[in-house]
């Protein structure tokens, strides 16, 4: 992690610290956890398609899994919520190594098509399978560390957001590690990957691994915060939503995920003040701003910053 | 070194390398010639794992590996580069190379995740090591330019860098003159035998400028409609009447 990175890393900490502190009502702490775990998500997505290449329009379908595997099983077989997320994480990575199959052998459109089939398929095992049907279950207990129990929103908000610290770190060591380099040599060539002694297929296995199981705990934090959950949260949506995140605030970055993330969990809040209106002003926003900065947010202020340096 | 046993390969009904064998010896400069769509780079592709061969076998220092895939035959020791340089285009010249030292470290998604001790200290001998690589094939300066902005005779240059890198013991250099100026086409000719004689590299080169296969290769395979047309030394193969109707020409082009 380089030092505009860090920089980066300690000014949102210093956000996260603050943020619950100025803002107290319970509303808008919630939209901050909500923020929190949709970054996690967008993380997930950003490696495996902005680092990887690989396309995915089924995280709703991880998220969704992590959630409710975690939640049924604090709820039916009373383990400790710490031990059911890990437990839904586990799910989830077994369940990406199915998807990552068809992802050897697609690419690009017909790879978001497939994924796309696996979020589905989760959605209708939820909706057919799933506690209650499609109207959902509740009950579902807060996250209990060593006694202290996860059950306000500003707890919660400090929860999910050092998690997310605590991912971006890992992501970002990831990235610029000789696994990072491989992703991207992937990315841009399988075939001279494949003649420098790369495992292309064990490598996009264990990236789609990688973005299950960051989906999976953010699907975990969502249920065992709201402690309610019904399938309609992790429809084909959901996924698009993702995918909106990464490419508003930048594939390439990790910061653009995190960024896309806060941007679209917090955009319809502020919009409401349009009343009927907001769902076009939303698209109307979202499609200018694919339209002008393509590259997404995050990698546009640093190219304005370089040119900045080079003419200072 | 490289022992090919009457290999096949068809496309559909297109047979791309008919009943092809020869021999390569550890540390000789071989060249594959002929004319365009004879199966040179199909040949290639089979040698290192693209595609497996129909019938025949290919053995490696005695060890079968025609059935091997890809990423296992550069490990155990054959690298390439492409007719039509597939550089890794969003990384820098360093981080190419160092892709190349991807078969020959260990670091895992958890471990580079945590930057575990053992991470730190393998990336760094993997920097140290392709910043060697760097300086031997003359691109330092370039280390910290994206590949795709380098121009062509670099980026051949970069991409047997990064097969360095993999520390191969056979070298498989796919037309690496195509698109290079005359002095750049010297510097390359020189390269290849300084990094024979230094780097202990057996070389197998696809080639169309005749001059530099001519001048270098010590053994010459031609290849014409997928056939093994002739073989020999540069001298029997310019005076061979079959290579010459089919493909060098009458004229001669030295």
């Amino acid at each position: 992690m380089g030092k505009s990175n860090f920089f980066v890393l300690i000014c949102l900490s210093i956000l996260i610290l603050v943020f619950p502190l100025i803002v107290t009502d319970s509303y808008n702490l919630t939209i901050g956890v909500f923020a929190g775990i949709n970054a996690l998500l967008a993380i997930g997505l950003c490696i495996l398609m902005g680092f990887a290449g690989q396309a995915s329009l089924g995280q709703a379908g991880f998220y969704g899994i992590g959630a409710y595997v975690s939640a049924i099983l604090s709820i039916n077989y009373g383990l400790p919520v710490a031990v059911s997320m890990v437990i839904a994480a586990i799910v989830s990575g077994i369940s990406a190594i199915a998807i990552a199959v068809p992802a050897l052998r697609l690419r690009g459109h017909y790879l978001a098509v497939a994924t796309l089939g696996f979020g589905e398929i989760v959605y209708v095992i939820l909706n057919e399978l799933g506690p209650g049907g499609p109207s959902g279950f509740g009950d579902i207990p807060h996250l209990n560390l060593f006694g202290f129990v996860f059950d306000s929103s500003q707890s919660n908000f400090y929860l999910v957001w050092v998690f997310v610290i605590l991912v971006v770190i890992f992501s970002f060591n990831l990235i610029n590690s000789r696994i990072g380099r491989a992703l991207k040599a992937i990315h841009d060539s399988e075939v001279a990957s494949n003649a420098m002694g790369l495992d292309v297929a064990v490598l996009k296995i264990k990236v789609f691994i990688l973005s299950a199981v960051y989906a999976s705990f953010a699907g975990s934090f969502y249920g065992h915060f709201v402690s309610f959950l019904s399938p309609s949260t992790f429809s084909l949506f959901q996924s698009i939503l993702v995918l909106m995140m990464v490419i508003l605030g930048g594939a390439t970055n990790i910061w653009g995920a995190v960024l896309g993330a806060i941007i679209i969990t917090i955009l319809p809040e502020a919009l409401r003040k349009f009343e009927e209106l907001d769902v076009l002003v939303y698209g109307i926003i979202l499609t200018l701003s694919i339209l002008f900065i393509r590259k997404g947010i995050v990698p546009l202020i640093i190219d304005k910053l370089k040119v900045e340096k080079k003419h200072a | 070194m490289l022992e090919i046993n009457g290999v096949w390969k068809t496309f559909g009904g297109i047979v791309a390398l008919m009943d092809i064998s020869f021999n390569v010896n550890k540390g000789e400069i071989k060249a594959v010639i002929g004319p365009n769509g004879a199966g040179k780079t199909t040949l290639f592709n089979v040698i290192t794992g693209v595609y497996n061969p129909d019938k025949g076998s290919i053995k490696f220092n005695g060890e079968l590996i025609s059935k091997l895939s890809s990423c296992k035959i550069a490990r155990k020791g054959i690298s390439r580069t492409f007719q039509n340089v597939e550089l890794f285009g969003h990384l820098t010249v360093l981080e190419n190379i160092m892709v190349g030292r991807h078969a020959r470290t260990k670091g895992g998604f958890i471990s580079s995740g945590l930057k575990l001790p053992s991470i730190i200290k393998e990336e760094r001998s993997i920097k140290e090591k392709a910043e060697e690589i760097l300086e031997y094939i003359g691109l330092k300066e370039r280390r910290n330019e994206l590949a795709s902005s380098l121009p062509i005779g670099e980026q051949r240059i970069l991409e047997i860098g990064r097969a360095l890198a993999t520390e191969p013991k056979l070298i498989l250099l796919d037309e690496p003159a195509s698109g290079l100026n005359e002095a750049e086409t010297i510097f390359l000719s020189r390269f290849i035998v300084k990094m024979r004689d230094e780097l202990d590299v057996t070389v197998i080169l696809v080639e169309h400028d005749m001059g530099l296969v001519m001048d270098i290769s010590e053994s010459i395979v031609v290849i014409n409609f997928g056939e093994k047309l002739a073989e020999g030394t540069p001298v029997e193969i310019r005076n061979n009447k079959l290579v010459i109707d089919a493909y060098l020409g009458e004229e001669g082009l030295f």
